[in-house]
């Protein structure tokens, strides 16, 4: 039975986090409603693109009510974390508030430029089955709002100041990276989701 | 710490990697699905796939090879060439591309930027831009470069044009100084420390790249994010693993 749910939100990585699951061995299935995530043993909300039409078309599709009460292991890709969170910045948007914490923008400064792009260097905070193997990688960047670093954060990133880069609390994960662009690491950090049974 | 990142660029033609001699008589490179693995092999970070047929003819980039490299490569890559529309950039980006670089078609209508922008965010638009130092001592774009007889030169300046392109939600800019491309005797540093003064987003410095210490002195001189080049990593002249070893040990952040 394959039964890991990828979520087609309209995020143009949508294609690539299949790729990627398919180089894993793993043959997604894509949902485009609600409805779709019955019998799913684990979902991946991916996602590139802006916050507010994003959270727009989780609504309208009925993941908004959906996603946060799931019972099963739930992993957020790039844009697709942010939506976890309770708000964002861009576009002064409501988003799923599955964990706490406001996205906010990265601030240019001076030899720092936004978006933050390219590779970087993971900081492991705690212990985690999803970090199994993966130690300080480096992983692929491309973003322009970070969530904080709060109690949900198992891994930071540094780009001025530090972002969360991996979240998890519960049955509910988050990657501000593209695994599915991160060469042996990203793919590492999908394997040990799709083996994670969720604390 | 962010990496500076190292950028092959290949030339695609029918779904094959090809080299140009002078812009005609391009030489077969060999499958660009294998050609894409061995730069992820030797530690690219990322790889810019420049359809040159696409511009000239007219059309837009095909489907077929951008899905074929995103089922298989596991590292970011750039589609260039042939992107006219938003419609051309969806097909490139859903077909798994993580950016789509425009050049001339953005010189032609500036506008196009911010309809990607708006559409894709700007973290996938990447403006590519063509600059050559005319008589006057100010740099100004060319378009239409892939063909020499048909290249035109807009009246606009390479600054003003960096400026503008930023302000309509350029997310990259890829800055090939033409006087220099080809030549292998180092990155164009002045013009790209001018264009790094005004530039807040990522910045790539594209032509000239001939030995290791090009690299050096174009990160640490001009504080460019990215280099790009082509032939002396496909003629072998310099190998991906020495090159980062070497810029490591010049104090350049690099993942390797």
């Amino acid at each position: 039975m394959t039964a890991v749910a990828v979520i087609d939100a309209g995020g143009a990585n949508f294609g690539s986090v299949c790729y990627a699951l398919e180089r894993l061995g793993v043959q997604p299935r894509i949902v485009r409603d609600a409805d779709g995530l019955r019998a799913a043993t684990r979902v991946i909300l991916p996602g590139v693109g802006a916050a507010a039409p994003a959270m727009r078309l989780l609504r309208e599709r009925g993941f908004a009510d959906v996603l946060p009460t799931l019972a099963v292991p739930l992993l957020g890709i790039c844009l697709g974390m942010q939506l976890l969170f309770e708000a964002s910045d861009e576009g002064d948007v409501n988003c799923l508030g599955v964990l706490p914490g406001r996205v906010r923008k990265l601030q240019a400064d001076a030899g720092l430029r936004v978006p933050h792009m390219g590779w970087n260097v993971l900081q492991p905070l705690r212990a985690s089955p999803l970090l199994e193997g993966v130690g300080e990688a480096s992983v692929y960047f491309v973003h322009g709002y970070a969530a904080p670093v709060t109690d949900a954060c198992i891994a930071s990133c540094t780009h001025g100041a530090a972002f969360a880069a991996v979240v998890q609390r519960g049955k509910v994960a988050g990657m501000q990276f593209h695994p599915e662009r991160s060469g042996v690491a990203g793919a590492r950090l999908l394997s040990n989701f799709l083996q994670w049974s969720g604390a | 710490m962010l990496s500076r990142r190292i950028i092959p660029c290949l030339d695609v033609r029918d779904g094959r990697v090809v080299k140009g001699v002078r812009f005609r008589d391009h030489v077969d490179m060999g499958d660009i699905v294998e050609l894409a693995l061995r730069y992820r092999d030797a530690g690219a970070d990322e790889l810019v796939f420049y359809d040159i047929a696409a511009s000239p003819e007219r059309r837009s980039v095909s489907r077929d090879w951008v899905e074929r490299i995103a089922r298989i490569l596991d590292i970011p890559f750039c589609v260039a060439g042939g992107i006219r529309s938003v419609g051309d950039a969806r097909a490139v980006l859903f077909a798994g591309a993580d950016k789509v670089s425009i050049n001339t078609p953005a010189l032609e209508r500036p506008q196009l930027i911010a309809e990607l922008a708006d559409a894709f965010g700007v973290q996938c638009v990447v403006v590519g831009i063509d600059s050559v130092r005319e008589a006057d001592g100010q740099w100004r774009v060319r378009s239409h470069t892939g063909n020499p007889q048909a290249m035109r030169a807009p009246d606009k300046t390479t600054l003003d044009w960096v400026h503008q392109a930023q302000q309509l939600g350029a997310g990259e800019i890829v800055l090939n100084c033409m006087g220099s491309d080809g030549v292998r005797s180092g990155y164009d540093i002045e013009q790209l420390r001018a264009v790094r003064e005004l530039c807040s987003v990522p910045l790539v410095a594209s032509g000239g790249a001939g030995t290791a210490v090009h690299f050096a002195d174009v990160f640490q001189q001009a504080d460019v994010d990215g280099a790009l080049a082509a032939s002396v990593f496909h003629s072998g002249a310099i190998a991906i693993p020495e090159l980062k070893q070497c810029l490591r040990g010049q104090g350049v952040e690099v993942r390797l």
